[in-house]
């Protein structure tokens, strides 16, 4: 069996407050393996990010700390690294890009200036070897006459241009890991087409895994091997990409796939996810999702209005009901349980991992940690012949 | 702007000859625009001379029915916002009409004005910036009933407390500022504020692309049961197009300033037949892992609206003119350099505007191309 490039165990991360310490990461684990795509879904504010940047020990501290876990780049543990050891990391193994490039690249310096110095930060080469990794760099990333363009400061570029360099300086110095952290929100959707499309073919060129954090389901569903769901700073899913999108699990999961509208279907109501997603101060008791779960509002109600209940079978769940207010100041019954017992991620099914315990087979498995070694279906994922990387 | 208007096909009248496509039921739309435009100078040096224009909106046509919903698509830079604003006339426009209930907005001034104004608002995208941090959520609401002096005292507190109820909050909030709320909250108040005076018209610029995915669909929600309730019409104004298509009746979809293509929005999805709309369709990444769609990933990027491109806006990142350009003899055909590479287009691409006429399909299936069916 292959051994993962990345492993997450239980990494939990906290932040110092004026209302206390909050926990935005909470016990994540997965693992990533060569060549695969990883991504972790979900809404502002599960830890998605907070999670990424953890990997690279990138977060403030203080006020954040890493509370415990561990981060194992091919077995070794990032988080007892020196500081000296992990800038040897950062741009080297593992790279990342971020959401809005203009932040991201200083104005001041030509682009030029800033992919070389990347370049000779983790490579002993000179700067005249340096200028020509740039060069080609940028070349690969579809930007036509990189010669001109390296002289060129961030400001004179548009997003889509701008998203290429971050991605060209990203893979310069041949990175096993490439973080991505929403890397199309900023950008329209057909130059968002483009940028997926090189990412994919750079993969594929290259071998390297690619971490993706998105709250984008399409792109998720186009790009992914296999997917998180983060809701309230845990991973509340997990499995394949098939399996996630075909037989989603989780109450939130499910939610979240009927809350989206879908191209080609013209429906006039959807269907939403009631309340909102609780502040991390704020974090309600037993499972983070029960004051909004229709799941276990609906198995209160029968049991209220006593009515016959089928729990899923292997799930044990004492048929109790407790009354909640939720945000609106509304009252309504849920499971006893959901508020008493926070669940665990278990393998309910052969590749698939959720947390919830109004599931079948729940009670039946082990609490363990998501390892899935597995590439989606369609390899090369409609890349269509069309698809052309020289741009302006 | 005589300029301009040359590069338009002589043979396409200047006002397209427009129908009522939503509804037809022979009452006349709510709000007609007429080839609206709208050109901001570009001024450069000391005495900041005018050297050009960025033409955002480039001759735009289009009607709303009472009740229903146009969803107006297009990519950053489009226009699309600036169709919304200049509208409202929060953007002086350079010319066109827009009638109201058959009258000439454009043309009211003072007390008239004020009063057509409570019929027309606006919700926009990001509700952090539209609410003034230093009111009470109660006051941003009741602003516009006092301006308008329609309501003020406690018939005015009644009336807040009203419209919170209606948008899905609690009335105690009118105490609280807008920075206690979530994103989801304010957008609610936004559009609380919107309804205070009871307008027929709202444009909705992007109202739900700031809020996470299980907060838009409330919105989406609430917006809907706003135009079912009281009959309010929508221009709706959005990127995502599946959002657009989910909630509008009829969709127009804007590039470089102009509208490219419009129908029915069940039709448009169906049977799109501008290539820009095409590869707009194709580019959305669905949210199915196995997708049987061919993806059109388009050459380059959006020219800028200063320098915008002869003839059909679109033809330097067509794949359909290049496409016919292969079939074509030399003549009909001409080499253009773009996107870093030389390629054959149609000519008659790049020298004609192509006008927005009936394609094959549904009555009302409207679209800017010289060669789709």
């Amino acid at each position: 069996m292959p051994q993962p490039l990345l492993e997450l165990k239980d990494l939990s991360v906290g932040f110092d407050t004026e209302r206390g310490q909050i926990r935005p990461v909470a016990e994540v684990s997965f693992s990533i393996y060569p060549g695969q795509t990883v991504a972790l879904v979900g809404e502002s504010g599960c830890g998605k990010s907070v999670t990424a940047l953890s990997i690279l020990r990138l977060i403030p501290q203080p006020p954040g700390r890493i509370l415990g876990g561990q981060v194992l780049l091919e077995g070794q543990d990032l988080l007892k690294l020196s500081e000296r050891d992990m800038r040897g990391v950062r741009g080297k193994d593992i790279a990342m890009i971020f959401q809005e490039p203009m932040t991201s690249l200083n104005p001041v310096y030509t682009i030029g200036d800033q992919i070389i110095e990347a370049v000779t930060l983790h490579q002993h080469v000179s700067t005249r070897e340096a200028r020509d990794i740039a060069e080609r760099s940028l070349n690969d990333v579809g930007i036509s006459d990189p010669h001109r363009r390296l002289q060129e400061y961030p400001h004179q570029m548009s997003g889509g241009m701008r998203q290429r360099v971050m991605i060209a300086m990203a893979l310069s110095c041949q990175p096993k890991l490439l973080i991505a952290d929403e890397p199309t929100t900023a950008l329209d959707v057909t130059i968002q087409a483009q940028i997926l499309e090189l990412l994919r073919k750079l993969q594929r060129e290259r071998g390297m895994s690619i971490l993706l954090i998105t709250h984008d389901l399409g792109v998720v569903a186009e790009n992914a091997d296999t997917v998180g769901v983060m809701y309230a700073s845990r991973v509340v899913e997990f499995a394949t990409v098939e399996e996630l999108f075909d037989h989603p699990k989780h109450p939130y999961t499910e939610g979240l796939f009927r809350s989206i509208p879908k191209l080609g279907q013209h429906a006039k109501r959807l269907e939403t996810i009631s309340g909102m997603v609780p502040a991390p101060t704020r974090f309600p008791s037993g499972c983070k999702f029960h004051p909004r779960c229709p799941r276990t509002r609906k198995m209160a109600e029968s049991i209220k209005a006593a009515q016959p209940v089928s729990m899923p079978p292997g799930s044990n769940v004492p048929l109790e009901t407790t009354p909640i207010r939720d945000a609106d100041g509304d009252i309504f019954d849920v499971l006893s349980k959901c508020v008493g017992v926070e669940p665990t991620l278990r393998e309910v099914k052969p590749s698939h991992w959720a947390s919830c315990h109004v599931l079948e087979n729940y009670e039946k498995s082990p609490p363990t940690a998501p390892h899935l070694e597995h590439r989606r279906e369609d390899a090369t994922n409609g890349a269509s012949s069309d698809a052309q990387e020289v741009i302006r | 702007m005589s300029q301009t208007q040359s590069l338009h096909n002589p043979a396409a009248p200047m006002v397209a000859p427009y129908r009522t496509p939503m509804g037809g039921s022979g009452e006349s739309p709510l709000l007609q625009v007429r080839d609206l435009r709208t050109y901001f100078p570009i001024r450069r040096g000391v005495f900041s001379r005018t050297v050009g224009y960025v033409k955002a909106v480039d001759g735009v046509s289009f009607d709303i029915d009472r009740g229903k919903t146009l969803g107006l698509v297009g990519e950053s830079g489009c226009g699309k916002t600036t169709v919304g604003r200049t509208i409202l006339r929060l953007i002086p426009k350079t010319s066109g009409q827009v009638l109201y209930e058959g009258n000439d907005f454009f043309a009211y001034r003072g007390r008239q004005l004020r009063g057509l104004r409570r019929k027309m608002q606006i919700v926009f995208q990001d509700p952090v910036s539209s609410l003034n941090p230093r009111m009470t959520v109660g006051n941003i609401i009741g602003e516009p009933l006092e301006v308008h002096r329609v309501a003020r005292g406690s018939e005015k507190e009644e009336r807040v407390a009203q419209l919170l109820r209606r948008c899905g909050l609690d009335p105690s909030y009118a105490r609280r500022y807008p920075h206690e709320f979530s994103g989801g909250q304010r957008q609610r108040i936004g559009i609380a504020r919107a309804l205070a005076l009871s307008p027929n018209f709202i444009v909705c610029d992007e109202p739900v692309s700031a809020l996470d995915v299980s907060i838009q669909s409330q919105i989406l929600n609430l917006l809907d049961d706003l135009q079912q309730e009281l009959n309010i019409a929508y221009l709706f104004i959005a990127h995502n197009l599946a959002v657009v298509e989910h909630f509008s009746d009829e969709v127009a979809v804007m590039y470089l300033g102009h509208i490219v293509e419009q129908a029915p929005a069940a039709e448009l999805y169906a049977n799109p037949k501008h290539p820009y709309t095409v590869a707009l369709l194709s580019a959305v990444p669905e949210p199915d892992p196995r997708p049987n769609k061919q993806r059109i990933v388009l050459k380059g990027e959006v020219p800028s609206p200063s320098k915008p491109p002869t003839g059909c806006p679109f033809h330097p990142r067509c794949p359909l003119t290049r496409q016919c350009a292969k079939e074509a003899s030399g003549t009909d055909t001409t080499t253009i350099q773009t996107a870093g590479e030389t390629v054959q287009v149609m000519r008659k691409c790049v020298e004609q505007r192509p006008p927005l006429e009936q394609k094959k399909g549904e009555a009302g299936h409207v679209a800017a191309c010289w060669f789709s069916q």
